[in-house]
């Protein structure tokens, strides 16, 4: 069982590190403003229109994967923090008929409305998931009694504070980490631009530029969070006590995922700085983004593993979420791990496809004759 | 108690108004997924470039609408977790399952090809295109099938057990999740439907292009397609419907008494083929159900039991427990006030086994638990304060039931008569009557597939897990505010989707019908 528990948090973590480096469309949706006219900010839509469903599904296998395989989370998580949820559901709604529907005739709101849209999701998307994500490291106010179930009156085992995920948003420290990953998410798009935009020599300056300055301001942030993160307690599942230092630890015993969130920091930095540094060179997104993904999953899997309750309770630390106490039955997450050795298979269709697609950066030729463009 | 029930109504709303407005896009994405890939086959192994203008014709449709089935999706998903908590907990271990496949085998497969599908036309070979386009379409399929899976375990749960020290259900047998005959059935009736409604809105919008007089031969080519389509897909959906009553009177006899309002059944019992409720009926008054009606004798045993002499529960009979033999004898079974009796020792032996288990109590846990599996069959029924909490609104689902069986009976004829006219008598396919005919069924194919997802939903209530655990007992603790104020957001969002969607569609199908496609 715990073998299997373990398989699943890395699982969740891997999901939610891909997560992140998809983020890169919500990163390039707040960058449109900056285009100089609309042939550019066609360009960089129909570039990053072609990624947008990837992204929106990653969130949504990452929710219906983290149901499936802890399911006590998504009852007390989504339950609870119902205003947080909400408004990250409620910009992504906007993004999914945002693409298609802004430069069609008939659309009624205009383009420039859908335009915003695009900007709301990536803001308000990647802020807000970082809020999300901030409840994983510095807990939240809440308190899981099953035996409610019992009761007519009040049958509702998670009950959260009267905020409703209103109070996860206004802590500084999940707040900190949601600007980091906006900024994250800006770098990658402007890499990810660079890397399959063909559209002259200003544009390729314009985005380096805002490589090196996005790029710094997340470093800043960076820096800021890991300090937080490691001088931060953790809650201790067996005892349900909390512990100083308890990040910092785990990732000192359990020293490859340590090392791994080194690998990836260093990977992230080398593909902002050869990006600032190299002319012409248009391959960075595929360092910082591979180094996104071991930074991720090393920090997410540290949040679980070596006794540490993933989601503690402020308001009653008996209540915090491990992967022990929160996962589904042995039974199922064995089904589960069945069918997730097929995820190898989807994986290599996605890259196949994804070399297919971006063999050669887009033009604005290139758009022009397209059959079908957003 | 007041606030819990006014949370249970404003959740159950707000879900309701998400499935049905999704529910709005999924049976088009279906339907026009599997037509625009027949079309993209017959260009690739004919050459023809009729068949290249017209697949991109209604691939410009199935484009503009999969955005909007994507985009009321994930809402569903979500909204499990924000306004179903105690539901997640409850089933999670069984539910989260088939969400978790769907993702990883459907989700992934329709985003990574739809895009080679919309982009790649200059970018991979024919082959590797035409793929594509199967492959979204299996991709919409394979999703379908695992959220009806799920969507049948809610209303026939099985493969699981109930553990008492996690305080819910866990799953057993995987395959009597997913291969359930409710779940099949249910899979195959719906995707099925799906192929009709896309059929029906390709002959439609065919009808408008023939209305304008241009593009006459892209409009009777995309018929053809269409009307085959949708006539294997209404005859099969009609067959499967008929597998979809037996499967209802088996394991929810109480939907199907509603859908046929039907207080007091019989052997041999007649089917109401046009009626209008009465009402003033009350459970257990002596009222006539109906102020009028016309009865098909002995059809309702045939159709839910294929059996004309088969005997039929109402709703009275199944509250008071009461069936009846062939020969008329009085059968006995569990009345729904023993059933709520039942519901409530399973809860307390519940809580029994809680306090033993907090002590450490090895011989009382053990106690519990016994009590607790006599009569755990029943546990949902433990929250209802009396047997007539379990009796669905009657009007809407017989109302309901009676629009999708009458819808879908014109839809075989108009696919008969669709393909008949493209294939024999053309010159009546230029009859304006006609043309308007085929546009103006668009919405009765809307209309009917909207009415069967109401059958299933309301015809189920008070139950999110039958027998299991009723809506008032799965909801999260929220206050009913905030979950007013999100159901007026998502009210707001869907008018301006659905009106955007509407213009963009009108513009375009406008656009197409003032020029030469073939040009």
């Amino acid at each position: 069982m715990e073998a299997l528990q373990i398989y699943w948090w890395a699982l969740i973590s891997l999901l939610g590190a891909l997560l992140v480096f998809l983020l890169f469309v919500q990163g390039g949706q707040t960058m449109l403003c900056m285009a100089p006219n609309d042939t550019t900010r066609n360009l960089m839509v129909n570039t990053l229109g072609r990624k947008w469903e990837l992204t929106f599904t990653t969130l949504v296998v990452f929710g219906g994967a983290f149901f499936a395989s802890f399911p006590l989370f998504y009852s007390t998580s989504f339950g609870g923090a119902y205003w947080l949820w909400m408004l990250i559901l409620l910009s992504f709604v906007l993004q999914a008929f945002s693409y298609e529907f802004r430069r069609k005739q008939g659309n009624i709101l205009g383009r420039r409305v859908y335009d915003i849209f695009l900007f709301i999701n990536g803001a308000v998307g990647c802020i807000l998931l970082g809020v999300a994500v901030g409840t994983l490291f510095f807990g939240a106010d809440f308190t899981v009694t099953k035996a409610n179930l019992t009761s007519i009156s009040n049958p509702v085992i998670s009950t959260w504070g009267p905020s409703h995920g209103l109070e996860a948003i206004a802590s500084w420290r999940n707040l900190l980490l949601g600007l980091m990953v906006l900024m994250l998410a800006r770098t990658l798009a402007a890499l990810y631009f660079l890397n399959s935009i063909d559209d002259g020599e200003k544009f390729g300056n314009d985005m380096k530029r805002s490589v090196i300055i996005n790029g710094a301001i997340f470093v800043v942030l960076f820096l800021a969070f890991t300090g937080v993160l490691l001088t931060s307690p953790g809650i201790e599942g067996s005892t349900f006590t909390a512990v100083p230092y308890k990040y910092a630890t785990n990732l000192m015993q359990l020293w490859w995922l340590g090392a791994l969130l080194a690998v990836g920091v260093v990977m992230v930095l080398w593909g902002i700085v050869k990006t600032a540094i190299k002319p012409g060179y248009r391959q960075g997104i595929w360092w910082s983004g591979t180094g996104v993904v071991f930074t991720v999953f090393a920090l997410l899997c540290a949040a679980g593993y070596n006794d540490t309750a993933y989601m503690a309770s402020n308001a009653d630390p008996t209540s915090s979420l491990t992967i022990a106490n929160s996962s589904s039955s042995y039974f199922t997450l064995k089904v589960m791990a069945w069918v997730s050795a097929f995820i190898p298979v989807v994986v290599a269709y996605i890259a196949y496809v994804w070399y297919k697609m971006n063999a050669k950066p887009l033009t604005p030729g290139e758009l022009e004759s397209e059959h079908h463009a957003y | 108690m007041n606030d819990l029930m006014s949370v249970v109504d404003w959740s159950r709303a707000q879900f309701a108004l998400t499935a049905m407005v999704h529910w709005l896009f999924v049976p088009l994405t279906i339907g026009l997924s599997l037509i625009v890939a027949v079309m993209e086959t017959l260009w690739y192994r004919t050459g023809n470039e009729k068949w290249l203008r017209i697949t991109k014709l209604w691939m410009k449709m199935f484009g503009i609408n999969f955005a909007c089935g994507v985009a009321t999706g994930i809402i569903l998903e979500f909204e499990f977790g924000t306004n179903w908590s105690n539901y997640s907990w409850f089933v999670g271990d069984i539910f989260g399952a088939p969400l978790a496949i769907e993702g990883i085998f459907a989700f992934f497969l329709e985003s990574t090809f739809v895009a080679v599908m919309f982009f790649g036309w200059n970018k991979v070979s024919r082959g590797f295109h035409l793929a594509s386009s199967w492959l979204t379409a299996l991709g919409v399929v394979i999703s379908a099938l695992w959220i009806l899976v799920a969507n049948a375990w809610m209303q026939y749960p099985a493969g699981m057990e109930f553990d008492p020290a996690q305080m819910r259900n866990v799953m057993d047998s995987f395959t009597d999740v997913a291969l359930s005959p409710v779940a099949i059935n249910k899979f195959f009736h719906t995707v099925l439907s799906g192929w009709v409604l896309g059929a029906v809105f390709v002959i439609g919008v065919s009808c408008f292009l023939l209305l304008k007089k241009r593009n006459q031969e892209i409009a009777y080519s995309s018929i053809k397609v269409a009307g085959w389509v949708g006539t294997v897909g209404i005859v099969l959906t009609m067959w499967t419907g008929d597998g979809s009553a037996v499967e209802v009177s088996r394991v929810q006899p109480m939907k199907l008494a509603a859908m046929e309002g039907l207080y007091r059944g019989e052997c041999g019992q007649g089917l109401v083929g046009v009626g209008i409720l009465n009402p003033d009926k009350q459970i257990g008054d002596d009222r006539d159900p109906m102020l009028f009606g016309f009865e098909i004798p002995k059809g309702l045993s045939m159709l839910a039991k294929h059996d004309t002499e088969a005997f039929v529960p109402g709703i009275e009979d199944l509250i008071d427990g009461i069936e009846l033999t062939a020969d008329g004898d009085t059968i006995h079974t569990v009345s729904y006030a023993d059933r709520i009796e039942a519901g409530r020792r399973a809860r307390a032996a519940l809580a029994r086994y809680d306090e033993a288990h907090a002590a450490g109590d090895t011989e009382a846990m053990a106690a519990a638990v016994n009590d607790l599996k006599a009569d755990y069959k029943y546990f949902g029924y433990g929250y209802l304060d009396n047997p007539e909490d379990a009796v669905p609104p009657v009007a809407l689902t017989f109302y309901a039931f009676r629009v999708m069986v009458m819808a879908g009976g014109y839809l075989l004829v108009f696919m008969l008569a669709a393909l008949y006219m493209v294939y024999r008598r053309r010159s009546l396919l230029d009859n304006k009557l006609v043309q308007l005919c085929g546009l103006a069924t668009i919405a009765i194919v809307w209309i009917c597939s909207e009415a069967g997802w109401i059958v299933a939903e309301v015809g189920r209530q008070p139950w999110v897990i039958q027998d299991l655990m009723p809506s008032r007992a799965a909801i999260s603790a929220i206050g009913s505010g905030s979950v007013q104020f999100t159901f007026w957001v998502f009210v707001v969002v869907f008018t301006m989707l659905l009106a955007a969607e509407i213009g963009i569609m009108v513009t375009q199908i406008r656009k197409d019908a003032d020029r030469d496609l073939m040009a």
